[in-house]
């Protein structure tokens, strides 16, 4: 199979738009995920297409010159371009993105100030990234006109905004290298974190622009947000790396993780489901990075080297309108180019074909990955951080167990060992916010692998595969529930019936016996029912139960429903006096069981005893009403004559 | 008790013999299989045994069941017949002592010193422990073609020094029991230890059977409960004791082989790095999984834990797949040993903390797992807490009880100012010695209560 040999691809059904030509430009907000393709500077229509739309969104704006830059509001109620170095235009929109193509400009301050940039920190708040800092505006539509709201004066090189996190990145300083990091939480609030110096190749340093804005990018991963440095080697000899820092709130961004590449040249960098996808251009290769997986540690910082060795994206084909209709075909099948030079990547997952006018985002596969990763252990780790890994980590799991390909007890023990670390996690969550605790957090995003899963998915394989060796199944399943129980997990009925099944299937009660004694098979009635039933074959299980129901103290009518079932009469009765029952015990149930030993002194005993109990609670040996014991009463007078009833005391 | 104390009991004889083997008058000699003391002459031999088949053939019409011992004044006999038409028998003499009376030595013979049901039970282990590392007599005469002669040199072999180390006047109630000492372990390392040992069988398929003990208590048995009956009486009583003896003198130190754990073999290799030398390797029969399957017994130590392994003997063994389980067992068993002394300390702290004015003995048919504090140490080395007149009344209650089927109770109050409870409850025995003076017996009955709630309160066990 083709899918068995790649683990990136790019997903199914891209965006498409018109593609990139003289008269037609494109632009793409990676803000708002939106495509924009404008002809002719507006006056022949500017086509949008984004993420929520099922359709493109199609308008006209005056031709007043070439547009640099365009972005929505994220309402989608006020559009702004660039057109100029010094000033932006806006555009109001109605909900149904009509517009009235009145436009209104804001011109940034200063007379030799440039404009660089602009994003929209949140619904109608815009802020200008200008050559001498930042300028925060809040968009008034309906007046046409902006208010400043703060200016901020800064060297600035290049600016990078996540919009996601909504953070503003700024390098500022000769060599490029000084990063500022500002948020914009809350609406009209700029919040300016510490600054920090990003690290240069050591050696001599040009007094030019050395960190570019196409080597520095921002993402979330794990729930922290890092910048993402690429520092390219000094020579061809050594390979690149990529540099995290992670962002903090009250000191300057630390640096945590080093990322070796091994190689050189061109890159680009994506985030997809918190791996650090690497594209390598010249080779035509991708590697991917996770930050999470045992790495080198010199105290300070982890070295990563690629989980996997490179390999490339798998091909994509796209159906193309037919140039050679005599064929009688009107589509045809067009192989995109991969890793072309007309890609574009943006964070965390797109990649954009210009020239081809396609928009797609990368995928992650991961059931080629299962046969790549051979260790299972990092396969597992690996796994466990992955959203919707869940089938894939239960086949794993599964697969471990069948003949051929059985892991050994001591990877098994780790596996389990780290899906119930992440179980637990989950069930103290789970019961934190069942006591009404406000934050519940996700666990780490991680998948969470229940002993259900584990039975339905995993340990069906013994049914399945009926050669495994009862011994290797007893082996996994203690191996489980050992796990389990180290993490204090309390185990599922039908796993301890599936060990006890398998153990008197094979006639092991010996250690069954011993697994009870020590209590790894944790009592309950169900399993104290069990046990009532094997005594035929294991006489000792009779007493293992009827402990268990003790143990289970509110067993106490079963306990009598064995006693009695066994014609144990006598123990029965003294079993009623020591717990105190005896007051509510039913006569009928103990006169039957006495009666069908056909031992008279049996029932006569028996009979006496309930007497004297009627005789303390009523001041009267009969039985009452309710307790349907007539025929008893009968059988009683029959065998040994009505004067051997107590008599009745004469009322004073 | 005035005079000087009675003289202990003593073994007499001891013999086997097969009531079918020599029918004919002349060839009585033949059923003699095994014969103790060795020295006395043949005609003794013969009219011994022939005594002994009579009394059992004269009973045989009596009673369904087989005879099992014989009172005489001076000397008791027991009859055992393990396998069919093979009869065990042990004679033991009756303790006397010599009184003054009217001028003239009297003997006095103290028939109730020596108790049926114990020496039936030493006769017994001594047929189990024979068997287990022998085999059954007819399977020992299948594999010889029929040949008697290798059973009778078997049963010399093996008889001549076991009933050198018979102590038959310790005997007492635990023998009667022969029970197991469980240790007491919280779930999780019990859990961990079965997966360590699962994790070795999975790795070493040769080892077939396990069990894991601690201090001398069992934890874990892959062995049937029988075999592990015997095979826990020969460790505690015969294997471990030697073992101490042997690394406490020094002459053989073993010092442990790796680095880093304190790993190594009790039985097997004595020196990992000689190739040759396997070691004193003993061989035992179970039958766990088939009939007398022979076994090679390999005992490896660390601290206070030990593993017992069984491996067949058609496996192959040698030096290097022994330096390959050590190399394995040993750090393993170093932590797991050490993990759980620091867990037994505290049980055993807890149960210190305070002197109970009681002793009691605990046994449980079902699991055979037994307890005790009459006894100093498990294993009888250092003796018992209480006077032997009372051990003995253990005994004749157990006797009492066992005789019937029913649940019951008994109290007696001696002379000495005892009281001595034995209770049964299912399969569960249960005695108790309190010395209290002036206690009524209602007193001793709540006192009695009072402990089983504490005792046996996770327990089906009734008042």
């Amino acid at each position: 199979m083709e899918d068995d040999n790649y683990y990136i691809s790019l997903c199914k059904n891209p965006i498409r738009f018109e593609p990139f030509s003289k008269s037609n430009n494109v632009f793409f907000d990676d803000a708002n995920k939106q495509v924009f393709a404008v002809r002719c500077g507006g006056a022949m229509g500017v086509i949008m297409k984004g993420p929520e739309e099922k359709v493109c969104v199609s308008f006209r704006m005056e031709d007043r010159g070439e547009i640099v830059s365009i972005k929505f509001s994220p309402d989608k109620r006020i559009l702004a371009a660039q057109r100029y170095l010094k000033s932006v235009e806006f555009l109001n929109f109605q909900e149904d993105l009509t517009t009235d193509q009145q436009e209104y400009s804001q011109a940034c301050k200063g007379r030799a100030t440039e404009i660089r940039g602009f994003v929209w920190s949140s619904t109608n708040e815009i802020v200008f990234i200008t050559t001498a800092g930042l300028e925060h505006y809040q968009v008034i539509p309906e007046k046409r006109t902006l208010r400043n709201l703060k200016t901020l004066s800064l060297q600035v090189n290049w600016y990078f905004w996540l919009a996601s996190s909504s953070i503003l990145l700024i390098s500022s300083g000769t060599l490029g290298n000084i990063l500022h990091p500002f948020q914009f939480k809350q609406p009209g609030v700029m919040t300016r974190l510490p600054k920090f110096e990003a690290d240069l190749p050591a050696g001599p340093k040009p007094q030019k622009l050395s960190l570019l804005d196409r080597d520095v990018t921002m993402a979330v991963i794990y729930d922290h947000l890092y910048v993402v440095v690429l520092r390219h080697p000094l020579n061809a000899s050594s390979g690149a790396e990529i540099v995290l820092y992670q962002l903090q709130k009250e000191s300057p961004a630390r640096k945590t993780d080093v990322l070796k590449l091994d190689m050189s040249g061109r890159f680009a960098i994506n985030v997809v489901d918190n791996l650090i996808m690497v594209h390598h251009q010249a080779s035509k290769t991708s590697v991917i990075f996770d930050i999470h997986l045992d790495a080198k540690s010199d105290g300070y910082v982890n070295y990563h080297y690629p989980v996997l060795s490179p390999l490339g994206i798998k091909p994509f084909k796209l159906l193309l309108p037919s140039v050679n209709m005599q064929a009688g075909i009107d589509k045809t099948e067009y192989n995109c180019e991969l890793y072309s030079a007309n890609w574009i990547v943006f964070q965390p997952d797109i990649v954009i074909d210009a020239k081809l006018g396609c928009l797609w985002t990368l995928e992650l596969n991961l059931a080629p990955l299962v046969t790549m990763i051979p260790d299972k252990d990092k396969l597992i780790q690996f796994l466990l951080y992955r959203t919707d890994s869940k089938s894939v980590i239960l086949s794993v799991c599964a697969q471990m167990l069948v003949p051929g390909k059985q892991a050994s007890l001591q990877s098994l023990a780790k596996v389990y060992d780290m899906l119930n670390v992440t179980y637990k996690q989950f069930l103290d969550t789970e019961t934190q916010a069942s006591a009404g605790e406000a934050s519940i957090r996700h666990v780490n995003s991680k998948v969470v692998i229940e002993q259900s899963d584990m039975f339905t998915h995993v340990f069906s394989v013994f049914e399945d595969y009926k050669d495994i060796k009862y011994k290797f199944v007893v082996a996994v399943l203690i191996e489980y529930i050992r796990s389990l129980n180290q993490f204090n997990i309390p185990v599922q009925h039908y796993l301890y019936e599936l060990v006890i099944n398998i153990l008197v299937q094979n006639s092991c009660f010996y250690q069954l016996h011993q697994f009870l004694q020590y209590h790894v098979l944790s009592d309950s009635k169900p399993l104290a029912c069990l046990m009532l039933s094997l005594e035929s074959v294991y006489p000792p299980a009779h007493q293992l139960a009827l402990d268990m129901l003790k143990r289970i103290q509110t067993a106490n009518e079963e306990i009598i429903e064995v006693l009695l079932s066994k014609q144990q009469l006598l123990p029965a009765i003294r079993f009623i006096r020591s717990v105190g029952i005896v007051d509510n015990a039913q006569s009928r149930k103990f006169l039957e069981a006495a009666l069908s030993t056909n031992d008279n002194m049996i029932f006569y005993t028996v009979f006496k005893f309930f007497e004297q109990r009627n005789q303390r609670l009523w001041a009267n040996p009969r039985f009452q009403q309710g307790e349907h014991c007539d025929q008893y009463v009968k059988q009683f007078e029959a065998l040994f004559g009505s004067e051997s009833l107590m008599p009745l005391q004469p009322v004073q | 008790m005035a005079g000087n104390s009675p003289s202990s009991v003593a073994l007499l004889n001891f013999f086997v013999f097969n009531t079918e083997y020599g029918p004919k008058e002349g060839e009585e000699h033949k059923k003699i299989l095994y014969f103790y003391p060795p020295e006395v002459d043949l005609d003794t031999k013969i009219k011994r045994i022939g005594l002994s088949e009579a009394v059992v053939k004269f009973a045989d019409t009596f009673s369904d069941k087989p005879c099992q011992s014989l009172h005489t004044q001076k000397a008791r006999q027991v009859f055992f017949e393990p396998e069919p038409c093979f009869w065990m028998v042990m004679m033991a003499s009756i303790p006397y002592k010599e009184k003054l009376k009217d001028g003239q030595v009297v003997t006095e013979y103290r028939d109730d010193y020596v108790q049926d049901s114990i020496l039936e039970s030493v006769l017994k282990q001594a047929y189990k422990m024979f068997k287990i590392f022998n085999g059954t007599f007819t399977t020992i005469l299948m594999r010889a073609n029929g040949e008697v002669e290798s059973l009778k040199q078997r049963l010399d072999h093996f008889y001549s020094k076991y009933l050198l180390t018979l102590k038959l006047p310790q005997a007492d109630i635990l023998d009667v029991f022969n029970g197991i000492h469980f240790l007491p372990l919280d779930k999780n390392t019990y859990l961990r230890i079965q997966c360590f040992i699962n994790s070795l069988e999975a790795t070493f398929p040769f080892v077939k059977y396990t069990a894991f003990l601690y201090n001398e208590k069992l934890v874990w048995s892959g062995l049937e409960q029988e075999d592990m009956r015997i095979m826990y009486k020969y460790l505690t009583t015969s294997l471990f004791p030697a073992y101490m003896e042997q690394e406490l003198q020094g002459t053989q130190n073993r010092p442990p082989s790796g680095i880093g754990h304190y790993g190594k073999f009790m039985t097997g290799p004595p020196d990992l790095s000689n190739d040759r030398n396997m070691g004193k390797l003993p061989r035992v029969f179970v039958n766990t999984e088939e009939i007398d399957e022979e076994c090679y017994l390999m005992v490896y130590t660390a601290l206070s834990a030990t593993i017992c392994m069984l491996v067949n003997v058609k496996s192959p063994l040698n030096v290097p797949l022994c330096r390959k389980l050590d190399t394995f067992l040993g750090p393993k068993m170093t932590k797991l040993a050490t993990d759980i002394s620091e867990q037994y300390s505290k049980r055993v702290a807890a149960l210190n903390t305070t002197d109970p004015v009681f002793k009691y003995v605990y046994f449980n048919h079902m699991n055979l797992a037994q307890q005790t504090t009459v006894h100093i140490d498990l294993q009888k080395r250092s003796g018992v807490n209480i006077p032997p007149d009372i051990l003995r009344l253990l005994g004749d209650i157990n006797a009492d009880l066992s005789r019937g089927n029913e649940d019951g109770e008994t109290v007696v109050k001696t002379n000495s100012d005892y009281w001595v409870v034995g209770k049964k409850s299912d399969q569960r025995e249960f005695y108790v010695v309190i010395n209290q003076r002036n206690a009524n017996l209602i007193e001793i009955n709540e006192e009695v209560k009072r402990l089983c709630t504490t005792y046996l309160n996770s327990i089906f066990f009734l008042d």
